[in-house]
């Protein structure tokens, strides 16, 4: 017997709401094993692919290639064969009548992420099913890791909801807990955004005008998620800006006594950011309200101190987080961002990597800025900027010193930050930097 | 109906069936003027004699060796194993010879032998006063296993034993003796070899297991009814032949099996149960089939905390069924 399985968008994560196909990478007719990749998604935080939940033929393809639609919309079915027991010929009319409803999207993808089981049924269960035409995805879960146990299907076999007649009842069943999700949601603002963005095409037009033309260039996902999420940030965000110079030159010292050891050691570089890492993250820890986000009635002070690290390519910038980067050490944090920008030039980042990120921090020097006034990574409330060191003439008690300067760079939310205290959070970055020696030890 | 213990149910049940049947004798180590170790069989040469409760040398093949003779000549021995850990010596006497008999002779002969022998630890026992040989007689064509756990079974099932024309090894559990208690009728009645027994209802989980470790479970699922879990328990009595279709009726009911017993786990009987679940029910199963057993160690240790970890006991039958309960 053959049953009909939607694939929906899947929750990636907790604040996405739509999700845009890139690139069909099964055609109907395919055969799709379970946990193979159907297609390419583009999100806000990060590009995957979608693995298929079950194994079969492709039949259907239900969004086409750029378009976009909110998670748990259904983008193509597939045709499973089933178990042959018996009492299963009228469930793929159950499943074909329904998949019509725009309603009824399964909770099964969108529980996903904290519901690792959910879509593991046991043979038990799919045989239970089968009988009596229940569409797993409608059933609630109770077992372990949200698993649909074999009473959670006799229950709702018992409880009526199983009836074609009461769709909006089983649809009604599905939304409620989202709903609670929605309540437990953290508003950030009244803005909703989805656009649509196109996939990149570059046409050269024709001599519509004077002179040589134009090109014109489609806006690629990327481009697009970069271009809304710095909208958002600015229209948003009231930002303030500030600077502050700091006397690096000891941390120059010690880098170069520790680098070639620790490239040996590690087979890593050791980089300056590293230790502005350090320096930031210890300054967090004394003021903590850095560490924030604005939700219109409160602020969110975040405990976790997640470090995102503004990383560019040639024509994008992502964002990769270091997570709990209060609990690495200088030669940790190393190894940490060598390993995220790698990810980044190779592509391979994946989502954990991309999620969580409490403060970033920008490391403009490496492109040459002495001074830059960065937009805050929405919903944060600062970004840090750590510019050239270049070396300069400086007076030190009242004489003229040769010194490594380097200028740091803070745009703030102004709604939850003021100039007190950032100056102090400031400083304090100013004087751990200035404090590590030839004595600092990186481990 | 009167209320009994384990070992009187065993003693009782020998004593029935010499009064019943000359033919019937029993022979051990100390099993005579001494009553056997246990007091197993106290009181049964004051009754019927020296020539019919025959204390024998140390020597357990001897005593098997002895028996199946006597059998083969249409006796109905019941010989005692003082522990089943002495009953190595006899192994080969048991599977070579008592099993094979009749298959060997083409149904000339049988050998309609009974040998008891206590197992099980957590009587601060050690290496050779603890052990679990199930599965080192559990695969051979030939023999009949029992494994009591009630005190109704254990009479019910030594009666049938000696009735069996057929060689049965009677697994008591030395743990039970003084600790089961349970009605036993007074007359005489069987329980029929080679059928499990509910011992407990329930919807959520399915634990089969044998001897001893019922207690824990029968204690934990108690326990569990107060959190909403549901177990159902059954107690499979007799481990060769395995009754299939009460234990296939017992995982049928919940779809979760939990299978539990003292003996180790690899290669134990719960490993044939749970292979029989998974040729005849893959469909029906609800959870992966789970085994709860005593440690792959090569012995009981004596220490106390070695002892205590290596034995089961409530809170691991609980743990394990609470898992089982929440998958």
């Amino acid at each position: 017997m053959k049953t009909m399985t939607e694939i929906v968008v899947p929750q990636l994560a907790e604040s996405l709401v739509s999700a845009t196909i890139d690139k069909w990478l099964k055609q109907p007719g395919d055969w799709v094993d379970i946990y193979e990749p159907v297609c390419e998604i583009i999100t806000d935080k990060v590009n995957a692919e979608l693995p298929s939940t079950v194994a079969g033929k492709l039949v259907q393809i239900l969004v086409g290639k750029g378009e976009t639609v909110p998670v748990g919309t259904p983008i193509c079915i597939i045709e499973t064969e089933g178990s042959g027991a018996a009492g299963l010929a009228e469930a793929p009319l159950v499943e074909k009548s329904e998949q019509k409803q725009p309603g009824s999207t399964p909770s099964a993808a969108i529980e996903m992420e904290d519901a690792p089981m959910r879509n593991r049924f046991s043979p038990a269960v799919q045989q239970l099913a089968a009988e009596h035409s229940i569409r797993l995805s409608d059933v609630p879960g109770t077992g372990l890791g949200g698993r649909i146990t074999r009473k959670d299907v006799l229950a709702y076999v018992a409880s009526g909801a199983a009836n074609g007649s009461t769709v909006a009842a089983a649809n009604a069943a599905m939304q409620a807990p989202r709903t609670v999700d929605a309540a437990a949601q953290v508003r950030s603002s009244g803005l909703h955004l989805t656009e649509t963005p196109r996939l990149p095409k570059i046409e050269v037009e024709g001599s519509a005008g004077a002179g040589r033309g134009d090109n014109f260039i489609d806006v690629t996902p990327i481009r697009n998620t970069i271009a809304r999420n710095m909208r958002q940030s600015v229209s948003e965000i009231p930002h303030a800006w500030t600077m502050i110079e700091v006397d690096v030159t000891n941390l120059v010292l010690l880098r170069n006594k520790l680098k070639d050891d620790f490239m040996k050691r590690e087979g890593i570089n050791l980089t300056y950011l590293a230790f502005l890492l350090k320096a930031v993250v210890n300054a967090i820890k004394d003021v903590p309200i850095m560490n924030s986000m604005w939700a219109v009635d409160k602020i969110i002070v975040k405990r976790d101190i997640n470090i995102a690290l503004a990383v560019g390519t040639e024509d994008s910038v992502m964002t990769p987080v270091i997570k709990n980067a209060d609990h690495k050490n200088v030669a940790g944090l190393a190894k940490e961002i060598e390993e995220l920008a790698r990810k980044t030039r190779e592509g391979k980042l994946t989502l954990s990597d991309m999620q969580g990120g409490t403060f970033t921090v920008n490391n403009t020097g490496s492109f040459g800025s002495i001074l830059s006034y960065p937009i805050i990574n929405y919903p944060q409330a600062a970004i840090l900027t750590f510019e050239s060191i270049v070396k300069r003439p400086v007076v030190i008690n009242d004489m003229i010193a040769v010194r490594s300067m380097a200028n740091i760079c803070l745009s703030l939310d102004h709604r939850i930050l003021d100039g007190v205290i950032c100056g102090r959070f400031l400083q304090r970055v100013k004087d751990n930097l200035e404090s590590f020696n030839l004595e600092s030890k990186l481990y | 109906m009167a209320v009994i213990e384990y070992i009187d149910a065993i003693r009782k049940a020998m004593k029935e069936e010499m009064d019943r049947d000359e033919d019937v004798f029993v022979l051990g180590e100390d099993v005579g003027i001494k009553g056997g170790v246990f007091t197993t069989t106290k009181g049964l040469q004051e009754q019927f004699g020296e020539n019919r409760v025959l204390d024998t040398p140390l020597a357990e093949s001897a005593i098997a060796g002895v028996a199946i003779g006597a059998a083969m000549y249409g006796m109905k021995p019941i010989a005692e194993m003082q522990y089943s850990d002495f009953m190595f010596p006899a192994t080969n006497q048991i599977i070579s010879e008592a099993a094979k008999i009749r298959y060997r002779s083409n149904n000339d002969w049988t050998c309609p032998l009974v040998i008891r022998a206590p197992i099980g630890g957590g009587i601060f026992g050690g290496l050779y006063h603890s052990q679990c040989p199930e599965s080192v007689f559990f695969g051979t064509p030939g023999l009949k296993i029992v494994a009591p756990y009630r005190p109704y079974d254990a009479k019910g099932l030594l009666k049938a034993a000696v009735r069996d024309p057929d060689p049965v090894l009677y697994f008591e559990n030395k743990k039970c003796y003084k600790l089961i208690t349970g009605e036993v009728p007074d007359d005489d009645y069987i329980v029929p070899i080679g059928k499990a027994n509910v011992l407990r209802e329930g919807d959520d989980i399915t634990v089969i297991g044998y001897s001893m470790p019922l207690h824990f479970v029968e204690q934990a699922a108690a326990d569990l009814e107060s959190e909403g879990i549901s177990a159902h328990i059954l107690d499979l009595r007799t481990l060769q032949p395995l009754d299939k279709e009460g234990i296939l009726e017992a995982v049928r009911k919940t779809g979760k099996v939990l299978i539990i017993h003292e003996d180790n786990k690899t290669g134990g009987v719960g490993a044939e149960v749970s292979a029989i679940i998974a040729e005849e029910l893959l469909y029906e199963l609800d959870a992966p089939i789970m085994r709860l057993c005593g440690p792959d160690v090569p012995a009981m240790p004596i220490n106390p905390p070695g002892e205590k970890f290596f034995l089961l006991n409530k809170e691991k039958v609980k743990e394990a069924m609470r898992q089982l309960a929440l998958y």
